[in-house]
């Protein structure tokens, strides 16, 4: 007895959390400044163990935050921001109110604003992590810099992610660091690997967006805000690690038109615009701090990391070597893009693996020859037929560049010439395991980059196999016909059944394990059937697909027997 | 001296005062008057209209209203005869008739078409405007302007001067210019992995996007396509619900593809994730489940155990509730729903005599002791005690001796079972001594030294529901005054004076010469179906409806050691082998499985259960497979009887 009564829910999980509506009061903020402040912060819900304990007892549906977290917000200087902006519109909306257009105009020429620098260096406190999380960012940077001029969101945002976007671009030209790029039905898909760390990002194609109604571009236009904040710093760093100069200029070792431009340049207003545009040409290389001799790449010398045996050494250096082949995959080759093609993609994949590029002096600035340059090697095209073909150049659709990139080989072109029906594009980023279904294509271009040559399918041999078949088949029916006619009353000595030994103990260790499993405990019986199930149905998935291919497999090739015999 | 010229003319003004005052007054009284004369008259004509007066005047006398004597018919010869009838109105006022002059009547007209009484006025003079374009000679106004134009503002200059003394002192400065372009510089130049905030250390990053599959490809493999059945499938599923957000698609060329309709609802998706998603870091189970299997011994190395379905015994039409194989293991009796009970060879399957009795037998039971050859058999309410005259003969005729030399006693008590002596052909076929019940007997089990018989009459809270029988001296007892619950089943301890009962949950031990509850075993289960005791005596094991089987010691715990569930139908049948440490269970799936269960002497070590061998071979009819096991006595054998009717041989 004695002591003071217990309270429920003043201690323990029901402390430690906060309700959003709570959490709002306590910083006394709007909900949308709230939101606004999660998101730059980096704040987001927790899930209580116990949901009913931190809810009072009650089961309402609530969102929680860790109390410490909200803590944290408080002593945000943003939050202090926002509240001064708040103002900020009131006596705007006053100035207005009152018709008084001078004060108005004062107001807005003292519109507070706020830097998220420190926000940035607080959430990221080294380089890694920030280039870490840059996936998203480029993905969002790269779709706001397709958004119209109009509307949606404020023109320089646009126009400051398409300047990031760009830069960003240019960065993974100059240090070759493109790895996998896919054309899905979403956009492209890049996967580029920086300072060791796998970024993809992903581009819509260049089209009109529909923009639709059940998006809220207020919390887009945040995260956009510290997106852009955060690719800046990092390309501002990236670009110094490099040597090269930020903003980013091009060389002037380019033809004529390019110093006509830069003359143009001269005049200031022209002067961002243009540079952004001859940047954006991906065509040219970037301007160094300091001038280095072509050859600067030393040879590095390799240590075996710890507890790595020759074997792994080995394997990391020839993964190496594969690497460095693939980074100059289309070196001294010279491409044409016609106009009719991704000529962004394009120009940015091929200009990421060595190769030179050039287009249309109508279609875009940049173009450094001409369709009638007599070396080049590959014209990319992507329409069925094309009138004028000089003969000393390949002309390929585009998927031939992306699959290229994604075998790290150069793959035959006769694939993928002008009107030809093309071959599947498949995804880079997918590792089989074992069991996995995997689709003949990739078995192909496995082989392929063994060094092994595709086998041609000789359909005629087939049938002729058949046919063989069908004969002995005929054969032994009659034999059999024969024997039974022959054989009808009389008494043949018994066989001896053969017994097959390995069959039988593998029947034998098949019980064991049944038996075996029977004797599990009730837990783990239920993980056991649990990962069971899994594998199951993963191998029925692929069978499922290995059957579907079969039978479209067979279908196209009755097809084509069809079409044979008319 | 300014003010007072004022205060002059002030008072000057009062003394003016009066005599204007006054004729002002006056005038305004004679306007007052006539105004009010009119209204007067107006007014009285409408009140004195009923009087012959018509107002005053101003002697204060009556004025009479003019003399009239016009009456309907005069009026009407006025409108016949008088020219200017329609001219003359009636003044009411005055009661006078007035005749209108042209003048008048044209006026009148005029008014009527809603034009204006003068005749001469003209409404559409031209206008004349005074402030137009032209410049005249005069101005409008000859206003002259004021001095103050003339002369700089001394408040303009006061301001002015302010304003130049404040940016000559630096206090007013100009605007600085807005800094549109973000600045960027090397943020991470002082880097340090240590600096990092607490909240940040329990950060956990947002898990990056799902790379997307061959699927996703703008020209896929043909088999990542979905058929029409696929497609309707993903229609009709839940955006949730469905395995791909999107439908695979295919495109000839790059060409031909278009913008993807819901790039930016997945874009805005992934930030609603990441800023409203709760983050848990979960742990994957990386288990290989090779390694979640228990390793047990090999069964190879726990032989003998039964393997090969060997013999079948068929005869009975339907199925077989139970049997029982003599302490000899030479033979076999099995007792039937088609009304029939069976003898066999165990060696040859040979049926050496059929009993017929007068209901569906429900348990069969052969006498343990091995000098005594006879069989319990119960159907309805009757036991029978049958003595099969097979084998030894010598052991056949003894067993014939002692059940007749049963002397009645002197007093012959009340018994709640009548024994009878069969006669006739019943005593020919080898029916010794008919038991008639109150209730009908489910089951029967014998004590192990032969001469005690337990019978089970099932029936929910009744106090007769389990009675033991001394045959040798045709005696029965009720050993419990109340029964908890329906019994199922009863066991004899095979060592020691212990009598086990199975209710639908419990298993109660009873010692007989204390007479008292020992032990109550409960079985975690629903419906206890059967019951075995180890001839070890330790051990206990209960098969349930509820397809378990629950493992007993009795000296550890009176919860299962063991509860194994290894069927998939109820259980119907349990049975422990007497010399090997088998044994095994019947059930509804049709499957009888044989497990190792080692009793080891050394009470510190804990029995071993290995399942050995999963046996089958009965057909399941009716919902019903195998309903009886039993094992042979010394060899490893196991025979088990089904709803198929037959019973089978496991070797």
């Amino acid at each position: 007895m004695g002591g003071l009564q217990k309270k429920k829910y003043e201690s323990g999980s029901a402390t430690n959390y906060i309700s959003r509506n709570k959490a709002r009061k306590k910083l006394s903020l709007s909900l949308a400044d709230f939101r606004r402040l999660c998101i730059l912060k980096g704040i987001y819900p927790h899930e209580p163990k116990h949901k009913k304990k931190v809810n009072k007892g009650s089961t309402a549906q609530r969102t929680f935050y860790l109390l410490k977290d909200i803590r944290f917000l408080m002593h945000e200087p943003i939050v202090g921001k926002f509240r001064e902006y708040k103002i900020f519109v009131r006596k705007l909306r006053k100035a207005y109110g009152k018709a008084e257009w001078g004060t108005a105009e004062k107001l807005r020429g003292n519109k507070p604003g706020y830097k998220l620098d420190h926000i940035i260096k607080e959430r990221y406190p080294t380089f890694i992590d920030a280039l870490r999380d840059v996936d998203d960012a480029l993905s969002m940077c790269f779709l706001f810099s397709t958004f119209p001029r109009t509307g949606k969101c404020h023109v320089q945002t646009i126009e400051l992610c398409r300047r990031l976007s760009v830069e960003w671009m240019n960065y993974i030209i100059t240090l070759r660091s493109l790895r996998k790029v896919f054309l899905s039905i979403k956009g492209i898909y890049y996967q580029a690997e920086v300072l060791g760390q796998i970024i993809t990002w992903l581009v819509p194609y260049q089209f009109a967006h529909d923009h639709p109604t059940d998006v809220d571009y207020r919390v887009m236009a945040t995260f956009t805000e510290l997106y852009t904040t955060l690719l800046g710093f990092i390309n501002f760093r990236l670009y110094q690690t490099l040597n090269l100069v930020y903003p980013p200029k091009v060389t002037h070792s380019q033809p004529a038109v390019m110093l006509h431009f830069d003359l143009l340049s001269e005049f200031g207003f022209y002067c961002s615009l243009l540079s952004l545009s001859k940047l954006s040409a991906l065509s040219a290389s970037l301007v160094r701090v300091v001038s280095t001799a072509e050859a600067e790449e030393a040879e590095l010398d390799h240590f075996p990391a710890e507890g790595e045996d020759g074997e792994k050494l080995a394997e990391r250096l020839k993964a190496r070597q594969d690497q460095d082949r693939q980074e100059k995959l289309f070196e001294g080759l010279k491409f044409f893009l016609n106009r009719e093609v991704p000529r962004e993609s394009l120009a940015f994949v091929l200009r990421c693996f060595g190769a030179q590029v050039s287009w249309d002096k109508s279609l875009c600035i940049g173009s450094t020859y001409d369709v009638t340059d007599e070396t080049i090697t590959h014209h990319v095209v992507d329409r069925p037929s094309l009138e004028k073909q000089y003969i000393n150049r390949y002309y390929v659709q585009p998927q031939w560049v992306y699959d290229c990139v994604n075998a790290r080989m150069l793959l035959p072109v006769e694939d993928y010439f002008v009107g030809v029906t093309l071959p599947p594009h498949l995804s880079p980023f997918v590792e089989e395991k074992e069991g996995d279904y995997v689709p003949p294509e990739k078995l192909k271009l496995l082989a392929l980059q063994k060094g092994e040559r595709p086998e041609e399918e000789e359909d005629n041999d087939d049938s002729e196999e058949e046919e063989d078949e069908d004969q002995s088949d005929d054969e032994d029916e009659l034999k059999g016909m024969e024997e039974k006619q022959a054989s009808s009353v009389k008494v043949t000595p018994g066989e001896a059944k053969p017994v097959n030994r390995q069959r039988a103990e593998q029947e034998a260790k098949a019980e064991e394990k049944r038996l075996a499993v029977m004797m599990m405990k009730k837990r783990d019986k239920y993980l056991y059937d649990k990962i069971m199930f899994g594998k199951k149905r993963s191998v029925r998935e692929a069978n499922k697909m290995s059957a579907k291919r079969k039978a479209l497999d067979e279908a196209s090739k009755a097809n084509k027997k069809k079409k044979l015999k008319k | 001296m300014c003010l007072e010229p004022a205060r002059l003319s002030h008072s000057l003004h009062i003394t003016l005062c009066p005599s204007l005052s006054i004729s002002l007054f006056l005038s305004l009284s004679l306007s007052l008057s006539l105004s009010l004369s009119l209204s007067l008259s107006l007014s009285l004509s409408l009140w004195l209209s009923d009087y012959p007066h018509i107002g005053y005047d101003l002697d204060g006398k009556k004025i009479f209203k003019p003399i009239r004597n016009k009456d309907e018919l005069d009026e009407f010869l006025d409108k016949m005869e008088n020219p200017d009838y329609w001219r003359t109105i009636h003044d009411k006022m005055t009661g006078t008739d007035v005749c209108l002059s042209d003048e008048q009547v044209d006026l009148v007209h005029r008014l009527q078409q809603g034009k204006f009484g003068d005749v001469n006025f003209n409404e559409y003079e031209p206008a004349i405007d005074f402030f137009s374009n032209e410049v005249m000679i005069h101005p409008v106004t000859n206003r002259p302007a004021d001095k103050r134009s003339f002369i700089p503002s001394l408040i303009e200059k006061e301001k002015v001067g302010k304003l130049v003394h404040a940016i000559k002192m630096g206090w007013i400065k100009p605007r600085r210019p807005k800094e549109t372009a973000p600045q960027y510089y090397d943020l991470w130049a002082k880097e340090d992995p240590n600096a990092i905030l607490g909240r940040h250390k329990m950060h956990i990053p947002a898990p990056k996007m799902r790379l997307p599959g061959h699927e996703e490809s703008y020209n896929p493999p043909p088999e990542y396509l979905l058929t029409d059945e696929e497609r309707q499938v993903w229609e009709q599923q839940d955006p949730d619900e469905r395995k791909l957000s999107f439908l695979p698609q295919k495109y000839l060329s790059l060409r031909a593809v278009p913008a993807f309709s819901r790039f930016i609802q997945e874009r805005f998706e992934r930030c609603l994730d990441l800023y409203l998603c709760p983050r848990q870091r979960k742990m994957r189970v990386n288990v290989n489940p090779e390694d979640l299997i228990p390793k047990l011994p090999r069964p190879r190395d726990l032989q003998p155990f039964p393997t090969l379905q060997s013999l079948v015994y068929h005869g009975h039409s339907s199925l077989i509730r139970s049997i029982s194989i003599s302490p000899s293991g030479q033979w076999l009796v099995s007792g039937s729903d088609d009304c029939t009970v069976r003898f066999w060879e165990v060696c040859t399957t040979r049926c050496l005599k059929t009993m017929e009795v007068g209901g569906p037998v429900k348990s069969v039971a052969w006498n343990p002791a091995p000098s005594i050859s006879l069989v319990a058999v119960s159907y309805g309410e009757n036991v029978i005690l049958v003595n099969p005259g097979l084998g030894d003969r010598l052991i056949c005729s003894a067993t014939d001796q002692l059940i007749s030399s049963y002397e009645e006693p002197e007093e012959v008590k009340d018994q709640q079972v009548q024994w009878a002596v069969p006669e006739g052909k019943a005593q020919e076929q080898g029916q010794r001594l008919i038991l008639t019940h109150p209730k009908a007997v489910k089951q029967v089990s014998w004590h192990g030294r032969g001469d005690y018989l337990a019978c089970v009459m099932p029936d929910d809270g009744s106090s007769l529901q389990v009675v033991i029988h001394q045959v040798s001296r045709r005696r029965t007892q009720n050993p419990f005054h109340r029964n908890k619950g329906a019994v199922q089943c009863v066991s004899f301890h095979p060592s020691r004076p212990y009598f086990l009962v199975a209710t639908q949950r419990y298993v109660r031990v009873y010692n007989l010469i204390k007479q008292e509850l020992t032990k109550k075993l409960m079985a975690n289960c629903k419906w206890i179906s059967s019951m075995a005791v180890h001839p070890g005596g330790d051990n206990v094991i209960c098969g349930s409806y509820d397809c378990r089987l629950a493992w007993f010691d009795l000296d550890l715990s009176t919860k299962p050691y063991k509860v194994l569930r290894h069927h998939k139908k109820a259980l119907r049948g349990v049975a422990y082998h007497k010399h090997y440490p088998l044994f095994a269970s019947g059930s509804d799936d049709g499957t009888v499985i044989v497990c190792h269960g080692m009793v080891y002497n050394d009470l510190l070590q804990n029995p071993l259960i290995v399942p050995v061998k999963v046996l089958k071979g009965h057909i399941i009819t009716h919902d019903l497979g195998v309903l009886d096991v039993a094992f042979h006595p010394t060899q490893p054998w196991v025979f088990s009887s089904g709803a198929d009717g037959t019973v089978r041989l496991f070797t």
